[in-house]
């Protein structure tokens, strides 16, 4: 496999080591992948349906903890710690690496209650519409709905509802943001929007983000990684990758010879 | 999309790959054949010839055109990566470097009609060894586009400084033919035009051979081809030293 140094990038801000994933006792859906993800860096996913990326990409939560069949070996490391340690608590590490889904699931509460849910559950914090507000603001939609905060997320658009997501995820102040094809529902004015606010989030954050689309991932990400059967097969800078990969796998799928 | 449908589409796109890179091959061939008849005339004081190689320039030009909304519409539509995307975007340079050695072969024709008024002047032999070296640099260009050799195309690197040497020869000469015999200056002065054009033509062979070496190796050598050669020549050295 042809992977990136990424040692100039100095500490990566997440880690895999020989991360092994399996559903059951039929399905090897990740396959001893180790990567560095750096800091205040876009990382895109790419890879064919069933190619392990968005299994992958739960990995580095601990979101394949809710998924029953799902067993995961090896080590993600953040900040110095495995992340699959027997002491490490699962509901902290969503807290400091979030994640933004496919489709923009809203609760049926208010716009402000839905940013507000995330630090309510962590505590009481006095300065809440001050979090409201800054985390609207980072996920670009302050101006669009600073005087109906009270009106139901539902109300939204498309694209509204998947920024409103994003500051969601952005309340409880997390170092890693993972994005599972944040814009794959989104019509390309509002997959737009989610890829600018991308580029500006990257400011303070550190993104993981899954998509299919090829295109997308060469605008936005520094790094690509492109995975198929499980395997990481080619790892590198996004321009390389798309004009010049090292392998003939990647070369097949991203010029769409693939199959 | 199913990975048919995939499959389908890709093949559709490969179709007109191959279309795109047959035009580019008819217009190179054509722009060969243009230098070819340029230089002939030039020798056979045909001032006829020469007319006609000018006339011919225009289809060329209409060539440049239809290969470069091709490759434009292709870049827009498919929005291709990789080896495709290299290709595409060699094309439109490679169309444009033809497009100039077909008005090179014009001005060398053209150089052919004022030549066949001018009182008679053997050519130099250098300018003949040089037209040679210019037109066998842009065959081997082209012949390293179709089957896509990157050892033929640093081979044609290295033979520009030939024909720049020749370039110099042939200026010299014409230089103290003009001094020595000064009613030969017109076609002295001719044959330093047609020198000067042949030169420009073994540029832009060069050029193509460097869009093969980018568009298979994905390595933009341009301006470093010297110092990737002296590297070469350096491994091959050590290599002997190995043995």
């Amino acid at each position: 496999m042809a992977t990136i140094n990424v040692t100039a990038e100095g500490t990566p801000a997440l880690e895999a080591r020989d991360l092994d994933v399996h559903y059951g006792t039929t399905t090897h859906a990740i396959k001893r992948v180790s990567m560095e993800i750096p800091q205040n860096r876009i990382v895109a996913l790419i890879g064919p349906s069933g190619c392990g990326k968005s299994t992958l990409l739960r990995c580095f939560n601990r979101m394949n903890d809710l998924v029953p069949a799902a067993r995961v070996t090896g080590e993600v490391l953040f900040r110095g710690e495995n992340l699959y340690d027997g002491h490490v608590d699962p509901v902290e590490v969503r807290r400091r690496i979030g994640m933004v889904f496919q489709k923009p699931n809203p609760f049926p509460k208010s716009i402000r209650d839905n940013v507000a849910f995330g630090p309510r559950l962590y505590g009481t914090p006095d300065d809440l519409d001050e979090i409201v507000e800054r985390s609207l603001r980072q996920a670009a939609l302050w101006d669009e709905v600073a005087d109906r905060l009270d009106e139901s997320a539902l109300d939204l658009s498309g694209g509204q509802q998947q920024r409103l997501c994003i500051a969601r995820a952005l309340a409880v102040t997390p170092e890693i943001l993972l994005m599972d094809e944040p814009a794959s529902a989104l019509d390309p004015i509002a997959t737009a929007k989610i890829e600018e606010l991308i580029q500006e989030l990257v400011h303070d954050y550190t993104i993981v983000i899954v998509t299919h689309n090829m295109q997308q991932a060469a605008r936005v990400s520094d790094y690509t990684a492109y995975l198929y059967l499980g395997e990481l097969i080619e790892y590198g800078d996004t321009d390389t990758i798309f004009t010049a990969p090292t392998e003939q796998k990647t070369e097949d799928y991203v010029t769409g010879r693939f199959g | 999309m199913s990975p048919d449908d995939s499959a389908r589409a890709s093949r559709q796109f490969d179709q007109e790959l191959a279309e795109v890179r047959e035009l580019l091959l008819r217009m190179a061939s054509m722009c060969e054949e243009q230098v070819r008849a340029g230089i002939a005339a030039v020798k056979d004081r045909d001032a006829q010839a020469a007319a006609r190689t000018v006339e011919a320039d225009r289809e060329i030009d209409e060539l440049e055109l239809e290969i470069e909304e091709r490759a434009i519409n292709l870049l827009a539509r498919r929005q291709p990566m990789a080896v495709d995307l290299r290709l595409l975007v060699s094309t439109l340079k490679i169309s444009n470097d033809l497009e100039r050695v077909g008005d090179h072969a014009v001005n060398i024709a053209q150089c052919a009609r004022r030549l066949a008024e001018a009182l008679p002047l053997v050519p130099p032999d250098e300018l003949d060894a040089m037209a040679e070296a210019s037109t066998t640099m842009l065959r081997d260009a082209i012949e390293a586009f179709i089957e896509q050799d990157v050892d033929l195309a640093r081979e044609i690197l290295v033979r520009d400084d030939e024909v720049d040497r020749y370039n110099d020869i042939v200026f010299r000469v014409m230089l103290k033919e003009i001094s020595d015999n000064p009613s030969a200056h017109t076609a002295a002065l001719q044959m330093m035009l047609v020198a000067r054009n042949l030169e420009r033509i073994a540029d832009l062979a060069t050029n193509l051979g460097e869009d093969v070496i980018y568009i298979v190796e994905a390595k933009t050598i341009k301006h470093h081809a010297q110092e990737e050669e002296e590297e070469r020549a350096e491994h091959e050295e050590e290599g002997e030293w190995d043995q």
